[in-house]
């Protein structure tokens, strides 16, 4: 071995725990790196990205086959503006009812009309994968559209209407990213479903050159419905509704990701730069040692990039490796609820992060070694005799006359003059040796612990906007018409009966109903829903997003979609109708919904002579503190039993895309605390060593271990507590960005009371979230300072 | 005559724990009276620094025990040799030991702070020994713009600051040119007149015979020569 790496070799192995805090930093580093570029680029039109990987179509076309001879529609694939084109497949549009051994929706109820469709899970375009279960192994099977589908995976659904009463089994769940069909049977099964005297329809599943918008989807499905004869196209969906969906999820995905994404990369690329460029610069007098023996200054600044890099190089590697695992799960949670999207690291992340982490460490190391290699070797020898600060303070002049001492000098008399013990002021003024390292640890603790605010003031936000989307599932107990059978069924529920119930209940605080109506919206027919509120509604988690609810008849709260299709504002009037009567509400707010939804009083519904759907009422009760809402569910459930309805307790649902955010939100912010701490560990551990000379004079002079682990922590105080001032600020900052970001991607405005989640109870932890962080990368050095033998301490020079 | 202020019972003390490791200390038994200035000779590995470093608290022996003003050391816990060095021992070394970054007068006040005492009663205290050992000019500048002698004064200053009862020094002209030895010479021999207990470790005999009242030599880790006619106090097991 060359001389040259025996050096590196030795440099590498001797300082083992610095080599092992290198390795740690730089894998911590680039795992963050490696999974925040995997979730920037996931989150990046992920639809598209499913679209080409499952060969999608932009038209899903049913023909009459009795309109049409095959040779007919065959020929369409060669209709202008196609590109591709796949089947025929038999498609049956049926409307089965669910199965004896179905519990949710009630056995033998009508399930929603559906299209299904005879064919194999893989084909020439519209491949579909599988989310759940596994696909129909035959005939007496069905696989649903995942996220559509009407039944769960195990649920039957039959077809007493149809010859020998078929049933289906649903046996798993798929995507489909051209949302085919809503369902998929084996191709033998199709007869049997068929309705005597009918035909199936012929699906054919088409790509065209241009299909970006609705008017080029459009102007595709007439140039097919000329290429055939007339009335033979039956029905065409498009991708369209699919990809608005999918791509409206990925976009509130989107400002979250890209925060944290950016933090993570800003904060790798300080603390790999401080850990390197103090690695070398903390070798300056091995260095000097090196020069005096022969070697040349571009040898050296070989030797100590090369000591940088073999750990770097590892920690690399191991980050790597660690950024492709975790993403398994989290990429999974975020394909999960994107649909579609990445389930694995690109190869080009896997490559260009590495490659960028190395250069970064080689740039850093490559400066400190230079100017180290160019340092005259006296002088390199004589660094590490005196400490830094001693010797800005002796070049700065001044101390001996001492008329004019340096501003750092100043502030570390300054701090040795605070009235605490000397060795927390000796503590508090370290970080004045090495102001450089001192001040890109606290930047990179900043970014830490503006990553922990981001994160949590995310999580609160997320959890309050959860809480107000499920407004109506917050209530204590829920009466309602039963979603199993064993209740006789009713036409119409006596609202009366079931309010005394109620209310005549001990341990009833407040109630209201709700109802679905069917007056519409003058001018949008058919696209709002209006829904009657009876009792008093103050008390539930509707969150205004502005105005205030709706304080009696004649007024209404809309969702935000409602104010945009309409084009009105809070404080307008729009009108109601129904039963060829029509009357106006003033909109007296806003309401956190992600439905087209317009709230009333029912009173406000009186004049049009309304007949709410009593069928879908729901009545909702708030307890009295201390009251068991098991027990009074249990009870009340007896009262409304003979009237057809059922009372159940109240329990909100989970939620996979805010699971998905949290689950990433806190992943990311995990690795950026670790990175931080790691950088904050190897910062203190650099300048322990660097003073080790002079810990042994202080242990000698009498300093204890407690003193000395009381100094060492001491000195990461002062950065941790500014990083919390500073840092914190900037992730409620960061916040107040992103939340409104993701809510407006998703179509919906933020409630105030949404954003301001950080109160003191929160910001005071968070601040002190900073110091914490300083204060745990700090005390495995501070232990191994109060551990140092002292007669050892004090032969180190 | 005066109680000893240091009392060694067969102390050894091995540094490599392999069977064929030679001791650098084997079994030494000293005791050295209040009010004595005790030199401590030998050549280099002979076992002079070790000794120190034990009656300092800072490193443990083998076997055996040391007892300092009435303590033993060799049963004291991290936490009570740090007390213990504060307030029975005051340390001078061969390269000073100051602390760069701080100035005289820090350097002086840290053992004083280090124990707690009140910031006006340390500083008075520390004035009036930088004035006393001729220094007091220097209260604001730095230890790096101060000449050996200086430096070396300054760390005598500190290592009085707390009253100890046992001022230990180790090769305290080692490092300094002729005149400023001499200075520092001066200076121990003026306050072990008042009364100060001083071991000096050194192998330059001429300030063995200037500064101390007795002397010792050791060799391999043996006591060799004593010269206190004091035939029940130490000597060779």
């Amino acid at each position: 071995m060359s001389a040259l790496g025996k050096v590196v070799r030795a440099g590498v192995g001797r300082k083992r725990v610095q080599t092992l805090v290198m390795v740690l930093t730089t894998m911590a580093a680039v795992t963050a790196c490696i999974l925040a570029t995997g979730l920037l680029v996931a989150s990046q039109g992920p639809y598209q990205r499913s679209f080409a990987d499952q060969h999608g179509a932009h038209l899903n076309v049913l023909y009459d086959p009795t309109k049409a001879s095959p040779a007919q529609l065959a020929a369409t694939a060669h209709t202008p503006g196609v590109t591709a084109s796949a089947g025929p497949y038999p498609a049956l549009s049926v409307q089965p009812r669910a199965g004896a051994d179905v519990r949710i929706p009630p056995p033998g109820s009508p399930l929603p009309p559906m299209t299904l469709v005879g064919r194999a899970k893989d084909g020439p375009m519209d491949g579909l994968r599988i989310t759940m279960g596994r696909w129909v192994a035959g005939p007496g099977e069905v696989v649903f559209l995942d996220g559509h589908s009407p039944l769960a995976v195990g649920d039957s659904l039959q077809f007493p209407d149809l010859p020998g009463h078929p049933t289906l089994k649903v046996v798993g769940l798929a995507t489909s990213v051209s949302w085919s069909a809503d369902g998929w049977i084996a191709p033998e099964q199709v007869a049997a479903l068929t309705a005597p005297g009918t035909k199936p329809a012929a699906q054919y599943l088409y790509r065209f050159a241009h299909a970006d918008n609705d008017t080029e989807v459009e102007a595709d499905r007439a140039a097919l419905a000329a290429a055939v004869p007339g009335g033979a196209l039956a029905k065409a969906t498009s991708h369209r509704p699919a990809q608005a969906e999918a791509n409206r999820t990925a976009a509130t995905f989107v400002p979250f990701v890209t925060a944290f994404g950016v933090l993570g990369l800003a904060m790798s690329v300080l603390i790999i730069g401080v850990v390197v460029s103090g690695a070398v610069s903390a070798a300056t007098r091995r260095i000097g040692i090196l020069k005096s023996l022969g070697f040349t200054p571009a040898q050296v600044a070989r030797a100590y990039v090369g000591q940088a890099l073999i750990p770097a190089g590892v920690g690399t590697a191991l980050g790597v490796l660690g950024g492709n695992l975790l993403s398994v799960p989290v990429l999974g949670v975020a394909h999960k609820a994107l649909r579609g999207g990445l389930l694995g690291i690109p190869l080009w992340v896997d490559v260009v992060v590495p490659a960028v982490a190395l250069a970064a460490v080689t740039g850093t190391a490559l400066v400190p070694a230079l100017r180290a290699g160019r340092l005259r070797t006296v002088e390199a020898l004589a660094v590490g005799r005196t400490a830094p600060g001693a010797r800005r303070a002796a070049a700065r002049g001044g101390p001996v006359r001492a008329g004019a001492p340096g501003p750092i000098v100043r502030l570390q008399h300054l701090i040795g003059r605070l009235p605490v013990p000397r060795a927390l002021s000796l503590g508090l003024a370290t970080p004045l040796t090495r102001p450089a390292r001192s001040a890109t640890t606290a930047a990179a603790v900043v970014l830490g612990t503006a990553g922990v605010a981001l994160c949590v003031g995310l999580t609160l936000s997320l959890g309050a906007f959860q809480d107000g989307l499920q407004a109506e599932r917050s209530s204590k107990v829920v009466v309602q018409i039963p979603i199993e059978s064993s209740t006789k069924a009713v036409d119409h529920v006596d609202e009366a009966a079931v309010a005394k119930a109620i209310t005549t209940r001990p341990g009833t605080r407040a109630w209201y109903s709700s109802a679905p109506t069917p007056v519409a919206v003058a001018g949008n027919t058919g696209r709002s829903a209006v829904i009657a509120f009876t009792g008093d509604a103050s008390w539930s988690g509707y969150q205004m997003i502005s105005g205030r609810w709706f304080q009696g008849p004649g007024e209404a709260v809309v969702a935000t979609s409602f104010l945009r299709t309409n084009q009105v504002r809070v404080g307008d009037t729009v009108t109601l109708t129904d039963n060829g009567r029509s009357i106006p509400v003033r909109i007296s707010g806003e309401v956190l919904t992600t439905n087209d939804l317009v709230f009333v009083d029912r009173a406000t519904l009186a004049p049009l002579g309304t007949a709410v759907q009593t069928d879908a009422v729901g009545f909702h009760i708030d307890l009295t503190p201390g009251t068991d809402a098991k027990a009074y569910a249990d009870g009340l459930d007896d009262a409304v039993r003979p009237l057809g309805l059922s009372a159940e307790t109240g329990g909100q649902q989970i939620n996979i895309v805010m699971l998905a955010m949290n689950t990433l939100a806190g992943t990311l912010t995990l690795l950026l605390a670790v990175v931080a701490g790691l950088g904050v560990l190897n910062t203190v551990l650099l300048d322990t060593r660097e003073r080790v000379h002079d810990l042994g004079v202080l242990k000698a002079l009498g300093m204890s271990p407690r003193q000395t682990v009381g100094m060492v922590v001491t000195s990461v105080c002062g950065s941790g507590l500014v990083a919390g001032l500073i840092g914190v600020p900037i992730g409620i900052v960061l916040h107040h960005q992103v939340m409104p970001a993701m809510a407006r991607a998703a179509g919906v405005g933020v409630p105030e009371a949404d954003l301001t989640v950080f109160d003191p109870s929160v910001v005071g932890p968070l601040i002190l979230g900073g110091l914490v962080l300083a204060l745990l990368g700090a005390l495995p050095p501070a232990t191994w300072a109060a551990r140092t033998r002292t007669a050892t301490a004090l032969r180190t020079e | 005559m005066n109680a000893p202020i240091i009392r060694i019972r067969g102390v050894s003390k091995t540094y490599d724990r392999s069977d064929a490791a030679r001791p650098a200390l084997a079994g030494l038994d000293l005791e050295v009276r209040a009010g004595e200035a005790l030199a401590v000779l030998g050549r280099s590995g002979s076992g002079k620094s070790t000794l120190l470093n034990l009656i300092a608290g800072l490193d443990r022996p083998s076997e055996g025990a040391v007892e300092v003003d009435g303590v033993a050391v060799h049963e004291l816990g991290e936490a009570a040799l740090a007390e213990y060095r504060r307030k029975r021992i005051g340390m001078v070394f061969q390269f000073f030991n100051l602390l760069e970054d701080l100035n005289v007068e820090d350097n002086v006040l840290l053992p004083a702070q280090l124990a707690g005492m009140r910031r006006e009663q340390a500083r008075a205290r520390a004035g009036e020994l930088l004035e006393r050992l001729g220094v007091a000019r220097h209260a604001q500048a730095f230890p790096g713009r101060l000449s050996g002698g200086e430096r070396q004064r300054v760390a005598v200053a500190r290592a009085l600051m707390n009253r100890p009862p046992l001022l230990l020094a180790d090769e305290p002209t080692g490092a300094l040119d002729t005149a400023s030895a001499a200075d520092v010479r001066d200076l121990l021999r003026g306050l072990n007149a008042e009364g100060q207990t001083i071991l000096l470790v050194t192998h330059d005999t001429a300030l063995a015979e200037a500064c101390a009242d007795r002397t010792i030599e050791l060799l391999d880790g043996r006591l060799v020569r004593d010269t206190a006619a004091v035939p029940t106090s130490g000597g060779v097991r």
